[in-house]
Parts: structure tokens; C-alpha cells; sequence
């Protein structure tokens, strides 16, 4: 048993659920208890669906418990299947089915016979996985389920489309900013005369799937979600995959390279002309994309050298820190991820970027550490959000687990070129402004509030202050007062001096500029 | 019983959207303030409060989940010895005046000794530990509070009937220089007022001291409340203490006193609506002799208060899907107001508890001219949404899960967990009530008028 009061990722049952809700016409029945069906009010409220969430809870009361679901099961999914006709029913088991060890394969075995619609269960663990991982397996496993019944009554058509075209995988419902990221996933390869094949699982027909090894090849925007369909179809169908997130105006360029070579592969084999796409990644770069221009221009510069901390998933963690520190000159002092499973990919990305490298799903730890360093901005989730409201630092949000806020109807992608632009304001905006900074230096602040004594480390040493020493500090503008206060503390305790005044003070301040 | 002239209880499969009863920690933490709740379950339990509290998560809340990881569902952890690692950590950090565990599905189907254990911690750790089973397998949402507060009730301390009776008449005598205009009448019947009285359910405390207040209007005087602000407050319980619940889903919290306590229940409608709170008052007073003085101009004041709210609603149509269990006393008081009641979905109905909310409804629809609602126990989501396809009601009160979709087929809706965390309670909370339930159709307007479905299905259900 552990302590808890937060977790980056939910339980695996939410991960099926966003994958199946996310196809088209697909239904998931959870084998779960009255009010484990939360999924839906998390989709009907923070993705505001207009539509009924196909989720429905097979209810697991008192008399399941002691009989077991015997036929509750079954007639619920019979039930669903004469309803609501959809293309695929997925059993998908809770935590509390896996502990009752009930056979659900048995209960999809009997009720596929009776149902026009195909029944699975999903194929996850609720213990071992979380809810990222569960999303990544059941993609992959409803994409194999397809093709391989394709395939037996040979109804699989391999042959790749004539223009070259690309798979998307991985774009889902609660997704953080998904929805515009892949219209602008769509647009990148687009405007370089790639056609888009298929986007899973967001708005996917289960018919269609057959016509996934068509492409020429897949992309997997997230590290979390896709991976696994992506290898297996490189595995069964030898289809290459790019598992760049095209964030930033490098990855993006990056991104396009491979693009660009793969298809190149193909275009000579099928005698076409080569496509070059080094002078189009130019245009983007000088045109589309403001960031790059931005982070040339004065505004920039006041920028260079802040001290930053992030923390997301994997992929969102990794690129934003890249982004900080190649792009815009930011020191990134601490960078993690909660997505324990693929820490090692994440220390091999960041290696070098950061000072600091924290892989953990305590909230805790990531609010102690943010503290200890404290950074002039965060970048994270909303419980970042909220720690850095705790200690006065701004933060921008870049990575689930989000709120309804961080669901804008405006077009806001973190993807391609326009993404670029739009994390480029996140990230300025985050930070004091510039001139805003220079005032308060000068002027000693917009007020005269009292010492900010917000802070998440609570280790107050004794150490006396005298009442000009007190005052002094709010002279000192905000966002550098805590630190300020602590440096000074530090170099009373290492000089042995019982009491802190003003002169002690201005000793620290030359001792750490120096 | 009376309540069998009630024609149709209906009886669906159970297939509806409501939240899981553990969310009782959201109110109840805040409520009883010494207290540190410590939900022992699943990440499944955690990632419900953790999404269901929304923002009340961040701010250091009382309450943490104590997560069974695999270890612990296949016993090869001692539970005891965790859940004793836990509670240190808790009393180191918070050092609370009691700790509550509430047992989930997770800790029923493993059977963990929730209840053996506590006992035996609480003696090595010197916290009281309450033990209350708010899981899903047999309660629905509110319920949770329920079972919360039935389990406090064994540790309310034992009422002595001297002393207790002296400390009430001084409050009795106290109010009557405060308040009372009338000081004659007052000194009367405090003298009348031998028993004590204990109101149960969880309210904000300024909605308790209003109903405190409009008991002592009557000179019955509140000798406590269950759960009390702190836990080291919790009210005497024993021989001769009426106990009266506030809120229609405190079944086991009106038992467990009767049964184990020897208190005596008053049953009475709930203080929902003026309607309502003057029939609780009234039903009070004549346990303890009382005669009611000025109800009737006072509710009548009530109504002509809410004349504004009342034009917008008479006629309209309401459609309750069923969730929290406030169901019947608030489809009653809107019946009074004048709406129309198609069907009230409720999880669970406890004809007894409820008898004279139930009693009261009828004489509502009699005296407003309006047919007795359907009440469908245990409702099914899916046949209700087409049922109300084919009414096509002015106003559904639902669930989130069915909110959006709803209003997006041109049906108004009220969010029903709204009710929960309103002020709704007694005369002075009536307009809060119909602020919320008028909400949805004073922002009615004309402006997508174009379209009357911005479903995205084609084909509606």
C-alpha cells in the first residue's frame, strides 16, 4: 500500500476506453461497480462531446460478487449489440474484475456467437499498466484483430497507394491538444504532396483498417500511444514508421528528413522523380514559423540564460526541453517525466540538455524539487500549475493530465510549424516580461508586500534577523526574493553568523555574484 | 402503510451513471474539520475523487487514497501492518482527532478485516479509527455519507438525561432574550421542551444554524448535530433523544441510533423548499408538543419571494434521471412550484425512511392538480434517454455523463450533483434551489434557434 493523493496517469481501463471511444462506432463495456463509469463524465464535460460517451458498465454489485456475472454479462452485451448495432464491442476489465479472476474471455467467446457486432476484450493488465500503456495496447490489439481476420479471408489489399501517403497513429480522444494537433499533422505531409491514408484511432471506421498497410509508411506523433501498432505493423506488413514528434522547429525539421527519405526509397523504386524537401522545411522555417525569427529577436534575449523547470510525459517533456534550451537559450535546470516505463528513452533525449533529470509519479517529489531549485518558470501539468501557484511561479501547461481549460476550442497545436508559433508564446508569456523585469529591478517592485514566505521547503533554520535585514528583502523584486532570502541564509550559516543584517545581506549577494 | 397509495414504483436494471459513494470524503472532510479520511482501494478510486473534486485537490486536502498495489490484493502484505504505516505517516503529517477509512469494492472482494483491524490500531496509535464500507457494489453516491455517518454513531458519547436536559433548557432560555419577540410564549414552552434532539446529515454550518435557528423559532431547541464540525464535538445519543434526519439518504444513519442507541426517530419530510421545511418543523413540534406558531405566514412569505423564479417555471416539464437521492424531495418541491414531474429515477428507495416525504409528495400532486410522477428505483440510462425522447421534458436533472449530450439534442438540462454541494436546505435556501433548477431555462434563448439538434449522430437516439 502507498500514500496517494495524485497520479499523472490513470488506471488502465480509462486508456481502453479513450482508444475505443475514439473509433467510430465502437462500444466498450466495463466490467466495473456503480461509479467506476467516471470515463464518460470526463469526455462529456473536459472534451465538451455532444454526443453519448459508447462506454456502458456491466455493474458489478453485491450478487455478482457471490455468484459471479453469469449471464449479466452477456445479456449486456447482447443488449448493446441489438441497440446500438456497433461495429465492435470491447470487454474491457477493471480493477476490480481482475481481482474477482472472472473469465472474460469466456463471456466474449459466448457472446460473439450470439452478436453481429465483434466482440474482444481488451487485453490489459490492471496492475501492470497504466492508463498510457493500456491505450498503446489496445490500439494495437483492435489493428491486428482487423487485419489478421483480413488477411484470412484475404480481403487484404497490399499494395501501396500510388501517391505516397501516411498513416497517423496515435491521435485519441482527451489527448492533450490532439485534435489540433493532427489537423496540423495532416497539413505538414499535405503540403508536401503526401497523402494522408488513415488516422487511428481518432474518428477511424473499423472497416477501413485493412487498408492501414496501404501507406507507405506510419507516423507516430506521441511516444506513448502508437508505438506498438506502429512495430507491429513494420513487423507483419515491413511498413517503416517516423517516432519523431515533430515539436519545435528542429524536431519538425527532423521530422520532415525522414519523410523525405523514406519516400524517396520508394519514388526511385517506382521510377518517379525525387522529392526534395530541404528548400520547403526552409520556407516553414522563415515564413510559416515565427519561432525562429523570435527567438533571434531582442525580445528573446531577456530570456537567455532563466532558469526553467519541466515536467509531462514523455514525449511532451522531452521535446519542450529541447525546445527551451536549443532553441530559445533557456537553462532548463530540471527536466522529468512521470512515464516511468519509458524513462530510459527520456534520459537518452534530454542527456545533456539539463542539469537535472527526475523520473517519478510522486507529485511530491516534482513540487520539493521545483522548490529547491527554484525556477523563474515551470513547464508541466496542472498539478505543476498549482505548485507553482503555491510558490509564486509562473507556469505553463504542457502536457496531461490537464483540465477542461487546457481543452480550447481555438486552434492551438503543439505539432508542426504552427506549433511552433503557438509554444513559442507559452513559453514568453510564462516568463516575467522583460521590460516588466527591468522596472522592478530598478524601482524595487510595484509594492511593498511582505516577504513572500510561500515556499514548498519548510525547513526554517533558526536564524535571527535583525528588523532593517527584515525589510530589505521587499525591495528585492518578487520572483528572486526567495531566492535571494535563501542564498542569504546559506552563506550566514556557513560564515557562523548568529544574526542576519543588511551588511550580511549584501555579503551573500557579492560572495554568490562573484 | 400509507405510502402504498403511491401507484407506480417501477423497478429498471441498475444500468446508471452516478458517482462512486467514496465522494462523500469531498464534503465530509470539509465538514468535520479534525478529521483525515483515507480511502483504502484501487488507482481506480484515487483517479475518480482526483478528477471528480476537480480543484479542491490541490488545496492540501484532508484526505489521500491508501492505494492496494498488488502486493496487497494477493496478501502477500500484511494488511494490518500497512494500513499501521499508513496511519503513522498520517498522524506524523496531520495528526488528526480521528481517521476515517472508507472501504471500497477493492477491499470487499479481497475482504480485507477493515473493521477487525481498526480496533486494534486505533489502541497502538491512540486516533480513534471510523470504519465506513462507501463502495460501489451496494451504494450509490450520496449513500457514502450514509454509511459514514451511520459508523460515527457508535462513537457519539452516551446521553445522561439530567445533566444534558439542564444544558438544553439554557440554551432554550438563552435564545428566548436573543431572539424572541414574544418572551412570554417562549418561557412556556422551554419548559415544555424535556427532550433533547439531535438532527443528522452533513450541511455547510450556516445552513445548519439556520435550521437550529427555525427550530428555536418553535422553542425546540437542537441539542447537536450528526457529524458535528469537529469529532471531538460528535452530540450525546441515548434514551430519550429524538434523532430527525435532514436529508432524504441517511436510511442507516436513522437506523443505527434507533436500533443501537435506543433514540427515537422523528419522520419527517425534508427541509427541502419551504413546502418542505415548514412540513419538518411542523412534524418536530408535534413530537414534542409543541404548537407550530407563525409557519404558515412565514412559508407564505417564502413563496411570494420566489414569485419571479415561479413564472419561469409553472408548466414546465421535468424529467429527474436519478443519481443522489434527493430525487423525491426536490421533484415534490418543484411540483409545489408549479412544474410538471414526468418520472423520478432514484437509486434507492427506502419507503420507510421516506414515508412522509413520500406522504407529503402525494398530497403535493393532489392539492397542485399534478399526476403522481412514475418513480423508477434503480433506473436504466439508456431506456430513460428514450423515454425522454418521446416527452421531450423542458428540463432534465442528470448526470455530466449525459448533460452535454442532452442539451446538444435541444433538452435542457440541470448538472444533478449541483443539489448535493448547493445551499438548498431550509426556507431561506428555497430561492438557491430554484436558481439552479431555473438556471438552464432563463439562459434559453433565441440565438441557435436555426438548429435544433447539434447532435453530430445522424441517426438520434
Amino acid at each position: 500500500m502507498k500514500l496517494a493523493y495524485w497520479m499523472y496517469a490513470g488506471p488502465a481501463h480509462i486508456g481502453t476506453s479513450r482508444v475505443t471511444s475514439s473509433f467510430r462506432n465502437v462500444h466498450a463495456i466495463t466490467h466495473a461497480p456503480l461509479g467506476d463509469d467516471y470515463f464518460n463524465v470526463m469526455r462529456s464535460t473536459s472534451e465538451r462531446e455532444r454526443d453519448f460517451t459508447p462506454v456502458t458498465a456491466s455493474v458489478v454489485d453485491r450478487h455478482v460478487l457471490a455468484r459471479g456475472s453469469q449471464e449479466k454479462v452477456i445479456n449486456n452485451i447482447s443488449r448493446k449489440d441489438e441497440e446500438q448495432h456497433p461495429d465492435l464491442i470491447v470487454l474491457t476489465p477493471t480493477c476490480t474484475s481482475s481481482i474477482l479472476q472472472e473469465d472474460l474471455q469466456n463471456f466474449v467467446d459466448r457472446a460473439s456467437s450470439s452478436s453481429e457486432s465483434d466482440v474482444i476484450p481488451a487485453d490489459v493488465n490492471y496492475h501492470r499498466v497504466n492508463e498510457l500503456q493500456a491505450a498503446d495496447r489496445t490500439l494495437e490489439q483492435i489493428t491486428r484483430f482487423y487485419l489478421d481476420r483480413a488477411r484470412k479471408q484475404s480481403t487484404l489489399d497490399r499494395s501501396v497507394t500510388n501517391r505516397p501517403s501516411a498513416n497517423i497513429i496515435g491521435i485519441f480522444t482527451l489527448g492533450f491538444h490532439n485534435q489540433h494537433d493532427c489537423r496540423e499533422l495532416k497539413r505538414l505531409p499535405g503540403e508536401s504532396g503526401i497523402a494522408v491514408n488513415q488516422v487511428i484511432p481518432e474518428g477511424g471506421s473499423l472497416k477501413y483498417l485493412k487498408d492501414l498497410p496501404r501507406a507507405w509508411f506510419n507516423t507516430v506523433p506521441y511516444r506513448e500511444v502508437g508505438l506498438m501498432t506502429a512495430t507491429f505493423l513494420e513487423k507483419e506488413y515491413g511498413m517503416p514508421y517516423i517516432s519523431i514528434t515533430p515539436m519545435g522547429i528542429s524536431n519538425t525539421a527532423d521530422f520532415i528528413a525522414q519523410i523525405g527519405k523514406l519516400v524517396n526509397v520508394w519514388a526511385s523504386a517506382l521510377s518517379e522523380k525525387r522529392l526534395n524537401y530541404k528548400l520547403y522545411v526552409d520556407n516553414q522555417t522563415k515564413f510559416v514559423s515565427q519561432a525562429a525569427w523570435f527567438s533571434k529577436s531582442i525580445d528573446c534575449q531577456n530570456l537567455a540564460g532563466k532558469e526553467a523547470a519541466i515536467f509531462g510525459d514523455a514525449t511532451h517533456a522531452a521535446s519542450i526541453t529541447k525546445i527551451l534550451v536549443k532553441e530559445m537559450g533557456i537553462r532548463v535546470t530540471c527536466s522529468g517525466t512521470y512515464c516511468k516505463h519509458d524513462a530510459e528513452r527520456f534520459n537518452e533525449q534530454v542527456r545533456g540538455l539539463c542539469d537535472e533529470v527526475i523520473v517519478t509519479e510522486d507529485h511530491t517529489e516534482v513540487g520539493d524539487t521545483i522548490a529547491r531549485i527554484e525556477p523563474s518558470a515551470i513547464f508541466g501539468t496542472q498539478m505543476e500549475r498549482h505548485i507553482g501557484k503555491r510558490i509564486d511561479t509562473p507556469c505553463g501547461v504542457i502536457s496531461s493530465p490537464v483540465h477542461i481549460q487546457n481543452f480550447p476550442l481555438g486552434y492551438r497545436p503543439f505539432l508542426g510549424y504552427e506549433g511552433t508559433n503557438q509554444i513559442a508564446d507559452l513559453i514568453y508569456n510564462s516568463f516575467n516580461l522583460g521590460m516588466e523585469d527591468h522596472s522592478l529591478d530598478v524601482f524595487g517592485g510595484h509594492d511593498t508586500k511582505e516577504v513572500s514566505t510561500k515556499s514548498l521547503s519548510t525547513d526554517r533554520r533558526d536564524i535571527n534577523r535583525t528588523p532593517e535585514a527584515e525589510s530589505e528583502p521587499s525591495r528585492i523584486p518578487g520572483f528572486v526574493r526567495g531566492r535571494t532570502k535563501k542564498n542569504t541564509e546559506v552563506f550566514a550559516k556557513q560564515n557562523n553568523i548568529p544574526e542576519i543584517t543588511i551588511d550580511v545581506m549584501y555579503a551573500a549577494k557579492e560572495k554568490s555574484s562573484s | 402503510m400509507k405510502t402504498l397509495e403511491i401507484p407506480t414504483f417501477e423497478c429498471e436494471t441498475g444500468n446508471y451513471h452516478t458517482f462512486c459513494p467514496i465522494s462523500c470524503v469531498a464534503w465530509l472532510y470539509q465538514k468535520i474539520e479534525d478529521s483525515f479520511f483515507s480511502v483504502v482501494g484501487t488507482k481506480t478510486r484515487g483517479y475518480f475523487l482526483q478528477n471528480a473534486l476537480g480543484v479542491m485537490i490541490f488545496a492540501e486536502p484532508r484526505y489521500a487514497m491508501a492505494e492496494s498495489e498488488e502486493g496487497d490484493i494477493s496478501a502477500q502484505l500484511n494488511d494490518q501492518k500497512e494500513l499501521e504505516r499508513i496511519c503513522l505517516q498520517i498522524k506524523s503529517d496531520r495528526n488528526p482527532s480521528v481517521i476515517i477509512w472508507i472501504g471500497t469494492c477493492t477491499t470487499e472482494i479481497i475482504k480485507m478485516d477493515l473493521e477487525g483491524i481498526a480496533p486494534k490500531l486505533e489502541k497502538q496509535l491512540g486516533i480513534p479509527i471510523v470504519v465506513a464500507r462507501a463502495n460501489g457494489l451496494d451504494h450509490a453516491f450520496t449513500q457514502g455519507e450514509d454509511t459514514a455517518s451511520a459508523a460515527m454513531t457508535h462513537r457519539c458519547p452516551e446521553y445522561i438525561y439530567r445533566t444534558t436536559d439542564q444544558r438544553g433548557e439554557d440554551v432554550v432560555k438563552h435564545v428566548v432574550t436573543d431572539v424572541a419577540p414574544n418572551k412570554k410564549f417562549f418561557d412556556e414552552k422551554g419548559k415544555l421542551n424535556r427532550c433533547n434532539s439531535v438532527l443528522f446529515g452533513s450541511l455547510p454550518s450556516s445552513v445548519a444554524s439556520q435550521l437550529n435557528l427555525e427550530s428555536r423559532r418553535q422553542s425546540v431547541s437542537v441539542s447537536g448535530w450528526l457529524p458535528s464540525q469537529k469529532y471531538t464535538e460528535l452530540p450525546a445519543l441515548g434514551e430519550g433523544v429524538y434523532v430527525c434526519g435532514v436529508n432524504p439518504f441517511l436510511s442507516r444513519t436513522a437506523t443505527a441510533p434507533m436500533r443501537r442507541r435506543k433514540c427515537r426517530l422523528v419522520g419527517a419530510p425534508f427541509p427541502i423548499g419551504p413546502d418542505g421545511t415548514r412540513a419538518w418543523i411542523e412534524k418536530i413540534c408535534s413530537v414534542f408538543d409543541v404548537k407550530p406558531d407563525g409557519l404558515e405566514e412565514r412559508e407564505n412569505q417564502i413563496w411570494k419571494n420566489l414569485s419571479d423564479y415561479l413564472e419561469i417555471i409553472t408548466g414546465k416539464s421535468v424529467f429527474f434521471m436519478g443519481d443522489n437521492l434527493l430525487e423525491i424531495s426536490l421533484a415534490r418541491f418543484l411540483i409545489r412550484c408549479g412544474m410538471v414531474v414526468y418520472e423520478v429515477g432514484i437509486p434507492y428507495m427506502d419507503r420507510r425512511y421516506q414515508a412522509a416525504e413520500l406522504l407529503l409528495l402525494q398530497h403535493t400532486c393532489e392539492k397542485m392538480k399534478k399526476p403522481t410522477p412514475r418513480i423508477v428505483e434503480k433506473p436504466d440510462n439508456y431506456s430513460q434517454v428514450q423515454r425522454m425522447h418521446e416527452l421531450q421534458p423542458d428540463l432534465a436533472i442528470t448526470g455530466m455523463a449525459h448533460a452535454n449530450p442532452l442539451e446538444a439534442r435541444d433538452i435542457d438540462t440541470k448538472w444533478s450533483v449541483e443539489f448535493t454541494f448547493a445551499q438548498i436546505h431550509g426556507s431561506v435556501n428555497a430561492r438557491d434551489a430554484l436558481e439552479l433548477v431555473t438556471r438552464p431555462l432563463r439562459r434559453r434563448s433565441d440565438f441557435i434557434s436555426g438548429c435544433r439538434s447539434l447532435s453530430r449522430q445522424t441517426v438520434d437516439v
